[in-house]
């Protein structure tokens, strides 16, 4: 990527003012775009869900609209470990975020309107930034829990409701049926961040950047083995290398880049991949997806398999215990793969495996065990050749260690 | 007749006990959630809910015949509000307790559906209420109440409702060990 | 359109009897949870069957069953839109 491209991409990052009064002298006053223009311009642009989902935005909004009594919930919860621009921008912009849950109230005919994040965020910065505004429809905070799921859409409706962060079983969907039984829109505050630069510059400008199906930028988390781990905003479509060169390049040789987050898929690391867009297209037969924009770096020197048990030991914990096969399903695979990663399995460990895998996918009332079947998936498919290394009792990155070296 | 009357009473009354104390069981037979030799789990739902029909017949063949006997002494009004009554007022009262739950356990099983899950599990606790209240009524009001063979039949219900409940105790609620950890440091982005 | 049964998994708690009951449309899992042997998890009710599977639905201890009238390719519930392609594609 160029200089230029990467300055003219700075949009989210370059409008972070502080205070109320530099962000409208920066960006000027939220503009008085009625709610069907808003629809349909967000509809033009091909603004996509950015909490992980990348549902088009512009058909959420007409959804929750044709309800009436709306509400609409900015989604700030960001349970996925290796995430952390939502933190980032609510933390640095929160203007920004504030702004575009004021549009989206306005396009769907809301009268009540909550931000939904970690405590700590909104203590601080959030809590000075609402002091600052005068909202026509006036925003309450809901502080989220410190879970996996606790940003799951019917988890956050759950809370807002006065409940326990757990999901519900649906139908009805949260768009017919959420927070005080309303239709309620519940959006990724990066969305909404997009949605108030959008409204103002225009759908021509937000498709200036980005290819032609991610248009507009997006911020990605980049972490493990690379240099300068870190919240970096890019275009859509870019390429998997510049995205690595951008947070530093590897810190060492890269075996895998994991996408999508811990429910997403591995993509193994070579020059033909590197050249792969950030994309739901070119990323598919991987399995992954942009997603929430979470890029973690394998190294060479780790064992591909052990982290794939490391992250299904961690996705199992984070089951909310509600639903059966999750519950029983989930400590089930992670104990196979964790075996296998640790040399102790046989072929029979892997039959097991992939059997229990296929009971958990599509039976829970959130896709928490459908992720985490992916993940598994992806990790024995992408790790082939370790998996019969293990099943050999030998591992490509060391001597096999009993338990992973965690307790 | 009115030691007819008397007798029929007493009789209705013991068999109402009886079924009941199987309905209990049946009830946490359910719960538990496996068959018995021979009866699918529907199977043991369905008698749980037949029995607790007939057991309802023999109560109110049980309170019906007392009403017509003078010497129970027992008004209409005795029938559904407890404690007011003439004869031994605290032990029939607390039949009366027993015959208003099992009416309002069976009304809302009844209902289950309308009334949702949550309204309907908290009724039903009182079933937990109702025996040992209708086992204590058999106990303290009836003439026969501290003979042998009544001692032994009401030994009988609580061996059989203790020994389901040890079972229900047994089986239920054990959970997979599903331990919180951290994810992996060199995974787990900046945090 | 057809007539579906549908299951609420927060509610169900594995207590067996809509296996029992309809056993041509589900089996039991390795844990007691029905399990949908077409693997569809919502599996249609064919009108034969539709007296047996309003029975489940009334017998379930924890009223997790519903029926539900759903159009026929699945449309996938917006939770679970989760960036695989390939989900997309269910019968």
């Amino acid at each position: 990527m160029t200089t230029t491209e990467m300055v003219t991409a700075m949009r989210l990052s370059g409008a972070a003012a502080g205070s109320y009064r530099a962000h409208l002298d920066q960006l000027g006053p939220l503009p008085d775009v009625p709610a069907h223009r808003l629809i349909a311009m967000t509809s033009d642009a091909g603004l996509t869900g950015r909490g992980g989902a990348a549902f088009p935005t512009g058909r959420k909004l007409a959804s929750v609209s044709e309800h009436g009594r709306a509400v609409v919930v900015a989604n700030g919860a960001e349970g996925e470990p290796a995430s952390s621009k939502d933190r980032a921008l609510l933390g640095q912009a929160p203007h920004l975020v504030l702004d575009g849950l004021a549009l989206a109230a306005r396009a769907v005919g809301a009268t009540s309107a909550y931000l939904y994040a970690p405590a700590d965020l909104l203590d601080g910065k959030i809590r000075t930034a609402l002091k600052e505004r005068r909202d026509a429809v006036k925003v309450r905070t809901v502080a989220s829990a410190d879970t996996f799921i606790s940003g799951q859409e019917s988890a956050v409706v759950s809370a807002i409701n006065g409940y326990e962060a757990l999901p519900a079983s649906q139908p009805p969907p949260v768009y017919q049926r959420g927070v005080g039984g309303r239709p309620t829109l519940v959006q990724n505050v990066e969305t909404l961040a997009h949605l108030a630069l959008l409204a103002r510059y225009g759908v021509d400008w937000f498709r200036q950047v980005g290819s032609h199906e991610e248009p507009g930028t997006r911020l990605v988390t980049v972490s493990g083995a690379v240099r300068s781990p870190g919240v970096y905003e890019i275009p859509g479509g870019t390429a998997l290398g510049d995205l690595i060169d951008h947070a530093g390049s590897g810190a060492e040789p890269l075996q895998a880049l994991l996408i999508g987050g811990y429910h997403g898929g591995w993509v193994p690391w070579t020059d033909r991949t590197a050249a792969l867009p950030h994309t739901r297209a070119a990323l598919g037969r991987y399995d992954a997806a942009p997603g929430a924009g979470v890029v973690i770096a394998l190294g060479a020197g780790h064992c591909g398999l052990r982290a794939g048990a490391d992250i299904a030991a961690y996705l199992a914990g984070q089951s909310a215990r509600q639903c059966g096969p999750c519950l029983n399903g989930l400590p089930a695979v992670a104990g196979h793969l964790n075996n296998l990663a640790a040399g102790r399995a046989g072929s029979k460990t892997v039959h097991e495996l992939e059997r229990i895998v296929g009971l958990v996918e599509g039976r829970g009332a959130c896709n928490h065990p459908d992720g985490t079947a992916r993940l598994v998936r992806s990790t024995m498919r992408t790790f082939a050749a370790e998996v019969d290394l293990h099943l050999a009792g030998r591992c490509s990155a060391g001597p096999l260690r009993p338990r992973g070296g965690r307790r | 007749m009115t030691n007819a009357l008397w007798y029929f009473g007493r009789g209705a009354g013991v068999s109402a006990l009886v079924l009941f104390t199987l309905v209990v069981v049946l009830g946490i037979v359910v719960r538990i959630g496996r068959p018995l030799p021979g009866l699918p789990r529907f199977t043991v739902a369905a008698v749980h809910r037949t029995t607790s029909l007939t057991a309802l017949g023999f109560l109110v063949l049980h309170v019906g015949s007392l009403l017509f006997d003078p010497y129970a002494q027992l008004r209409l009004f005795d029938t559904v509000v407890p404690f007011a009554g003439n004869y031994k007022p605290l032990w029939q009262g607390l039949g009366t307790l027993a015959l208003d739950l099992v009416l309002l356990l069976i009304a809302s099983s009844l209902l289950r559906h309308r009334i949702g899950l949550r309204a309907w599990r908290w009724l039903h606790w009182s079933a937990y209420l109702c025996w040992p209240v209708a086992l204590a009524h058999a106990v303290g009001n009836g003439t026969d109440g501290t003979s042998t063979w009544m001692l032994g039949v009401v030994g009988g219900c609580v061996v059989a409702v203790a020994g389901a409940l040890a079972w229900r105790m047994n089986t239920v609620g054990a959970e997979p060990d599903l331990r919180q950890v951290a994810p992996p440091s060199y995974l787990a982005g900046l945090r | 359109m057809s007539t579906r049964i549908s299951i609420d998994w927060t509610r169900c708690d594995g207590r067996g009897l809509c296996h029992e009951l309809l056993p041509e449309l589900l089996t039991a899992d390795d844990w007691g949870y029905p399990l949908s042997r077409n693997g569809d998890p919502s599996p249609r009710v064919p009108a034969p069957l539709r007296e047996h599977a309003e029975q489940a639905v009334l017998d379930c201890p924890r009223l997790a069953l519903r029926l539900i009238d759903a159009p026929d390719a699945q449309e996938v519930p917006l939770t679970r839109v989760m960036g695989a392609p390939a989900r997309h594609s269910r019968r």
